[in-house]
């Protein structure tokens, strides 16, 4: 392993609270030091900006549904050209669902080194981690979903949190997973009865429980579990006008629940794509936003954190576990849909959609989202994501940036809008003339992101010690004053080292890197009951068995890290 | 207008693809450029030179160019691809592809050709002497969006899924059809003067399709709806009015819904 000097690079870097100072980052052996007697590399970084490597905490880049959207839009793979398999680089193609190869590719040129995978059907776990498995560079995990199972409804129904927590580990272990994904609580369930969950009070059929006794029961179980990341939650009522209020009655369930972990993390919720959570109005007629609300909750309880699934403006195909949600979203846009239902876990659909700039729902939610971002007071708690696909493609984080970090680049979307004027009267962007600082975008895409994982003492941050994930963006923060160039310097990183390896060397692809897969071990007490439930329900409910669903290391992972904990107290 | 000629000299053993056949791709190159621009034959790249005579010089931009090619094509790939402007003449039968996605200018084919030929056109002209293929200014595979725009005119027979996705634009078809005509039409116009086999407009919202001679199957979606006489391609007749397909949404205009209309010919 080399070392590596990178010298005289403007440094920001939250965790350590260093702002844009000129300074040296040192790696040796894979970790950042203090000093180097001796670089067997130097990286001269005058004039741009060093960074941790990117970490995104919620997006879509494989498993089961991201298939079935490859799968049912060849269309997507015309309107970008497939790049030809070119020296390490293997043939890489589609659009807003692209491959593996392209995925992992676009996410260094962007200067990432840590996607999480959003949503993992367990059933489906094994897909999920071939795919995961065959992303080149990126260190990854995956979030299994639970929400909506079986189990979990039952034990919660019953108050049975000790159970709910036991079954927990064993599917953690079992999908080989990172924390606990819940998905439209109780409604991608009562789908399947073709009902849905709208606010948390809704009975799901049959099971008879109710989102709000999911929700505070999953939070439990995740502090008993003593995990590293939090409930990571898609609350109900995605998407409709006027569910600010089912998203603040959510957001309130976190309030008296206390962290417990040894990971440095201090929420209990992390709620996601909350752009979409947060609209007013009663019809698509008098939509309007209520962004303003939802941040205010939000910047005053230290116990959430949020991603914003940034509206892009772009054409892509839209993915959920929120199985009704889909099917509601093709009745408006009367394109393609698949559904999919996982038996006992979850279910998902597939919409391709347009948001257009010129359709003032889409400039609506296209303002909503930047206009949370901008109010929000505490970037470590509100991340950069664009739920990829949902609301745009991934490889469009370089343009949200951008808006974020120019009045002028909004303005400029705002000038181009067929109903500007109705699109500024439905929030308060245009009336916002913050601009965020490279720190504070820092703070949303790797600091805020990584303590949010309780990943913070090894990735997010350029601390010695830490793992030497390192980006240098081509920008300049004295001279560079044109909005674009931002958007240019953060899509094309000239270095990036991965574990202390180098992946681009001046822009050029380098090296595949030496991926890693986390996922969560957690020892309970032994439990005969789950057990005995866990093997019933097998034989008597699921199309597979036991022995063909649980991931093992071996066969489906490359380099399983395998994070510890003892939860037997 | 400047001519270029291209004659093919040897068969590929695989099938060519020369998306640079086209006025817009050629404009303002000599012979000697062109014979040294690159083709597909699999995953090899060839030479033009290597397999067509070239003679001639294309005019300075793609509408002041007009390319004739010559010989057996059937092996030859998106002739008239993307083309914006400018003229094509192809004497002879061509593979694929033949004018898809052209948004302007002109191409006759005196021959046959292959299937997706001019897939989601949106503009320009193609006449086509013999038959054409499956898909015939239809959508490509998975989109929602079809022919918009301009004309195309077959002597012959057409394959199946002709027009799928249509949302604008005419295609006027001599001889028969295959099954699936107009599927999910959103709009745009199909003339059939010989006889269609069956699905026509399946899941079509809007658009008219004119049929002259006899349809095996009727989609059960579409209902009576009157009688009319028109001239249509030339010809006067009375024609039975179909509206559908009921089973799809349907866009309505001043509270009245809109529908695909089939005009067959009593």
């Amino acid at each position: 392993m080399t070392s590596i000097h990178i010298k005289n690079g403007f440094v920001v870097d939250p965790a350590q609270g260093i702002h844009g100072d000129k300074k040296d980052i040192f790696i040796e052996n894979g970790k950042i030091v203090k000093s180097l007697t001796h670089a067997e590399k130097t990286i001269d970084a005058s004039g741009m900006v060093v960074m941790a490597g990117g970490v995104d905490i919620h997006s879509h880049v494989a498993g089961a549904k991201v298939n079935v959207g490859r799968n049912f839009r060849p269309e997507d793979k015309m309107q970008s050209t497939y790049e030809p398999y070119h020296g390490i680089r293997h043939m890489a193609g589609g659009t807003s669902v692209p491959t593996v190869f392209k995925t992992a590719y676009t996410y260094a040129d962007m200067g990432y080194t840590t996607v999480i995978e959003a949503a993992m059907p367990p059933l489906y776990a094994r897909h999920t981690h071939e795919e995961l498995r065959d992303t080149p560079i990126l260190d990854q995990a995956a979030l299994p979903m639970f929400g909506n199972n079986w189990f979990i409804l039952d034990y919660l129904k019953r108050g049975e949190i000790e159970n709910a927590a036991a079954y927990t580990a064993w599917l953690l272990r079992a999908t080989k997973g990172y924390g606990i994904k819940c998905v439209n609580p109780g409604g991608t369930e009562a789908w399947a009865w073709g009902l849905n969950c709208l606010s948390i009070d809704d009975p799901v059929p049959y099971f008879d429980i109710t989102p709000k006794q999911i929700v505070s029961g999953l939070m439990e179980v995740n502090e008993s579990l003593h995990l590293p990341h939090s409930l990571h939650l898609h609350s109900n009522n995605l998407g409709n006008p006027g569910n600010y209020t089912t998203t603040l009655d959510t957001l309130k369930l976190s309030e008296g629940i206390k962290p417990n972990n040894n990971f440095n993390r201090e929420q209990v919720l992390h709620h996601t794509h909350i752009q979409f959570h947060s609209y007013g109005g009663t019809t698509w007629a008098d939509f309007e936003s209520k962004g303003k609300e939802v941040m205010d909750y939000i910047n005053n309880n230290p116990a959430v954190t949020c991603d914003i699934g940034f509206v892009t403006l772009d054409e892509t195909t839209t993915m959920t576990g929120d199985g009704p949600f889909e099917y509601h979203l093709n009745k408006l846009n009367h394109l393609k849909w698949a559904n999919t239902d996982v038996e006992l876990e979850c279910g998902s659909g597939i919409v391709p959609y347009v948001y257009s700039k010129d359709v003032y729902v889409c400039g609506v939610q296209w303002s909503i989202g930047l206009e949370m971002a901008l109010l929000a007071k505490d970037h470590m708690r509100c991340h950069l994501t664009t739920d990829h696909p949902n609301a745009g493609p991934f490889w469009r984080y370089p343009r949200v940036i951008k808006w974020l970090m120019s009045e002028k680049a909004r303005n400029d979307v705002f000038a181009s809008m067929k109903n500007e004027d109705k699109v500024r009267d439905r929030s308060t962007l245009g009336s916002i003339d913050r601009e965020l600082t490279l720190y504070e975008i820092a703070q949303m895409t790797r600091a805020g992101t990584a303590k949010a994982l309780g990943l913070s003492s090894s990735i997010g941050g350029l601390a010695p010690g830490m793992q030497a994930d390192v980006v240098v963006y081509p920008y300049n923060p004295e001279t560079d004053s044109d909005p674009e160039k931002i958007e240019w310097a953060f899509s094309h990183a000239k270095y990036l080292i991965k574990s202390g390896e180098v992946i681009l060397n001046d822009g050029e692809l380098v090296s595949n890197g030496n991926k890693k897969t986390y996922w969560v071990d957690v020892t309970t007490k032994p439990n005969r009951q789950v057990e005995r439930d866990i093997d019933r329900t097998f034989v008597k409910y699921y199309t597979v068995t036991k022995n063909n669903y649980e991931v093992t290391e071996h066969e489906f992972m490359k380099n399983p890290c395998a994070v510890k904990i003892d939860a037997v107290q | 207008m400047n001519t270029v000629t291209i004659t093919i000299k040897k068969q590929p053993d695989l099938y060519l693809e020369a998306d640079c056949f086209t006025p817009d791709a050629l404009a303002g190159k000599k012979a000697d450029e062109i014979k040294e621009l690159p083709v597909f034959i699999g995953k090899t790249v060839e030479k033009i030179g290597d397999y067509f005579t070239v003679s001639g010089e294309a005019g300075p931009t793609a509408a002041e160019t007009h390319l004739i090619f010559n010989g057996d094509l059937t092996k030859v790939k998106y002739i008239g691809a993307k083309m914006s402007a400018g003229e094509v003449v192809v004497n002879g039968d061509a593979d694929m592809y033949v004018g898809s996605w052209m948004s302007g200018g002109t191409i006759i084919v005196n021959g046959s050709v292959g299937h997706f030929a001019a897939t989601a056109m949106s503009g320009g002209d193609l006449t086509i002497t013999g038959n054409a293929g499956n898909y015939l200014g239809a959508s490509y595979r998975g989109d929602w969006r079809g022919m918009s725009k301009g004309k195309i005119t077959v002597k012959g027979d057409v394959g199946s899924d002709c027009a799928t996705f249509m949302t604008g634009g005419e295609i006027e078809i001599g001889g028969n059809v295959d099954v699936h005509v107009m599927t999910h039409a959103d709009g745009g116009k199909v003339i059939i003067h010989g006889n269609a086999k069956s699905r026509l407009g399946g899941q079509a919202s809007r658009g008219e399709l004119y049929l002259f001679g006899t349809v095996d199957v009727m989609m059960p979606g579409y209902a009576q709806a009157g009688e009319t006489e028109l001239t249509v391609g030339g010809t006067t007749a009375v024609f039975t009015i179909y509206e559908g397909d009921h089973g799809e949404r349907h866009p309505t205009r001043k509270g009245q819904p809109i529908y695909a209309k089939l005009y067959l010919k009593k």
